[in-house]
């Protein structure tokens, strides 16, 4: 079989799985079993996704929650390498850091929104700042562990030839933990995800959690699984991107 | 065309490294006295667990001895020294150029000057073509000459060489060492190549020392009485090559003996 049959065979397995559950899913209740007013079908679905993007109600949730986000992502993941990597550098600052991460990191970030919600108000502030919390522990465990393992050579080589701190860090340890540093970043995308999602469920008018909790509320269920449906796809677009942003920042990853 | 000698030249007396763990301690280095003249290149051979490599460790400044002293004499050179490792050691995330250029970055010297110097080390080595690729697309031998290269551009009193070759295949090690060899004729740095094989310290030295094992001693220093500059080729295939391989593989073996010996008591 030539290389290219093969792909174009695993592509259609890969689309397999998702279509044929989705097959099930509406067969199964126009044949009746359920009710279509409580668990709607893939088509009811459908329907009401391309309705809420005509009617623009779905942008508006949609663009909420991506601005909530991204700016929670980087303000979480750019102190978070940068506690990683001087974790790794200097060991005082590592002993300072493992207790408080050790305790922080299990702590669910969800719990926090009462607080957040006291400190930071009922804006997008609040939520922001609870997906940057979240987001900076998986950040700072990745970088850390991807900068301590940096074979010990290069070190030595930097060393051998006279490197500074300074240099170190910029040349050797950063780029070094940048494929750790990615894959932490990856997790985070998602972690970010969820936990906004969680967060819009109160005190707030407009994202995508809000659209689904509101849903739920009045008990749209079709509308609940376009807001479901929605976070799926924007993880997913958000991946794509991050993946093709780590080809260009790593071209010396063997493929 | 041979180049006058220079570079460092070296004192090493009364060199120690033990190195002391939870199971007790090991001396890996004993009571080694060498002198290293200024350009010579001189190879350190012996088994494994020698402390051959540890003994470069200490001179690149990677490790520090227990007891001993060593007295550099690199009057006029802004680099002491530059290290070659038995695996590249090439940064993975820098291209060729980059990571040639890195010993100049570090060492502060002006970005003309530094060019200038980068571009005369890839062609010296003969990896111009290849300055853009990263560590990954080249082959074995071509990251030994990058790294070459990397060493030879801070223009080092001496280069210090962890068994550079050991890693590539045959073809390839000839040519490197013939390379490195005319490079040295040309050049005239000190070079101190740390190698388990006989047969490459002698096609490539003035001078062979002889390292045993657990500790690691002086057990012979070698004259090696082929005059520069080489044809290795021809060399290696020459009766008096032959005869002073042998005469030193008899000398190894005994140690590689005892040390068995010893280590089945």
């Amino acid at each position: 079989m030539s290389a290219r049959s093969r792909k174009t065979q695993e592509r259609l397995l890969y689309l397999i799985s998702p279509i044929g559950l989705l097959l099930l899913w509406q067969l199964l209740l126009m044949a009746g079993f359920g009710d279509r007013r409580f668990i709607p079908a893939p088509t009811d679905i459908a329907v009401r996704f391309w309705d809420m993007i005509i009617s623009g109600e779905l942008w508006l949730h949609v663009g909420v929650t991506l601005y909530r986000v991204f700016a929670g992502f980087f303000l979480g993941i750019v102190p978070g390498i940068a506690v990683g990597l001087t974790m790794a550098m200097f060991r005082p600052v590592r002993i300072f850091f493992d207790p408080l991460i050790a305790s922080l990191f299990p702590i669910p970030k969800i719990a926090l929104m009462p607080l957040l919600l006291l400190v930071f108000g009922f804006g997008d502030a609040s939520k922001i700042a609870v997906v940057a919390i979240a987001v900076f522990f998986p950040v700072i465990i990745n970088t850390y562990s991807g900068a301590s393992n940096i074979e010990k050579i290069y070190w030595d080589v930097a060393r051998n030839y006279g490197a500074s701190q300074s240099v170190m860090f910029r040349r050797i340890v950063f780029f070094g933990a940048l494929p750790t540093i990615f894959a932490g970043l990856r997790i985070a995308l998602a972690v970010s995800f969820i936990v906004l999602v969680a967060s819009e469920f109160v005190a707030t008018k407009a994202g995508i959690g809000y659209l689904i909790w509101n849903s739920w509320e009045l008990l749209q269920v079709d509308v609940m699984f376009v807001g479901i449906v929605s976070v799926g796809v924007l993880g997913l677009i958000a991946t794509v991107i991050l993946q093709e942003i780590e080809r260009k920042v790593i071209p010396w990853k063997a493929e | 065309m041979i180049a006058p000698r220079r570079g460092a030249a070296l004192e090493i007396k009364g060199l120690r490294k033990e190195y002391v763990s939870g199971q007790g301690s090991v001396v890996a280095i004993d009571n080694v006295d060498l002198r290293v003249e200024a350009g010579e290149f001189l190879c350190i051979v012996g088994p494994s667990g020698c402390g051959k490599s540890t003994l470069l460790r200490i001179l690149a400044g990677l490790d520090t001895q227990t007891g001993g002293t060593i007295k550099v004499h690199a009057e006029g050179w802004a680099v002491e020294n530059a290290m070659v490792f038995q695996e590249s050691g090439l940064f993975p995330w820098m291209d060729v150029e980059t990571n040639v250029r890195f010993g100049l970055e570090t060492g502060g010297v002006p970005r003309a000057e530094a060019d200038r110097r980068v571009e005369a080390a890839l062609k010296l080595v003969g990896l111009v073509r290849f300055r853009k690729h990263y560590p990954h697309q080249l082959s074995g031998g071509m990251r030994q000459r990058s790294a070459i290269a990397r060493a030879f551009v801070t223009e080092p009193a001496m280069l210090l060489m962890d068994e550079p070759f050991a890693a590539l295949d045959a073809q390839n090690r000839v040519i490197l060492q013939t390379e490195l060899v005319r490079l040295w004729e040309q050049t005239g740095k000190t070079v101190i190549y740390v190698t388990h094989s006989i047969e490459e310290a002698l096609l490539m030295g003035d001078r062979t020392v002889l390292m045993t094992a657990q500790p690691g001693r002086i057990k012979r220093i070698i004259d090696v009485p082929f005059p520069h500059p080489r044809d290795l080729m021809k060399l290696s295939a020459s009766a008096e090559f032959g005869a002073l391989k042998l005469d030193i593989w008899r000398v190894l073996e005994e140690e590689v003996m005892r040390a068995r010996a010893e280590m089945e008591l």
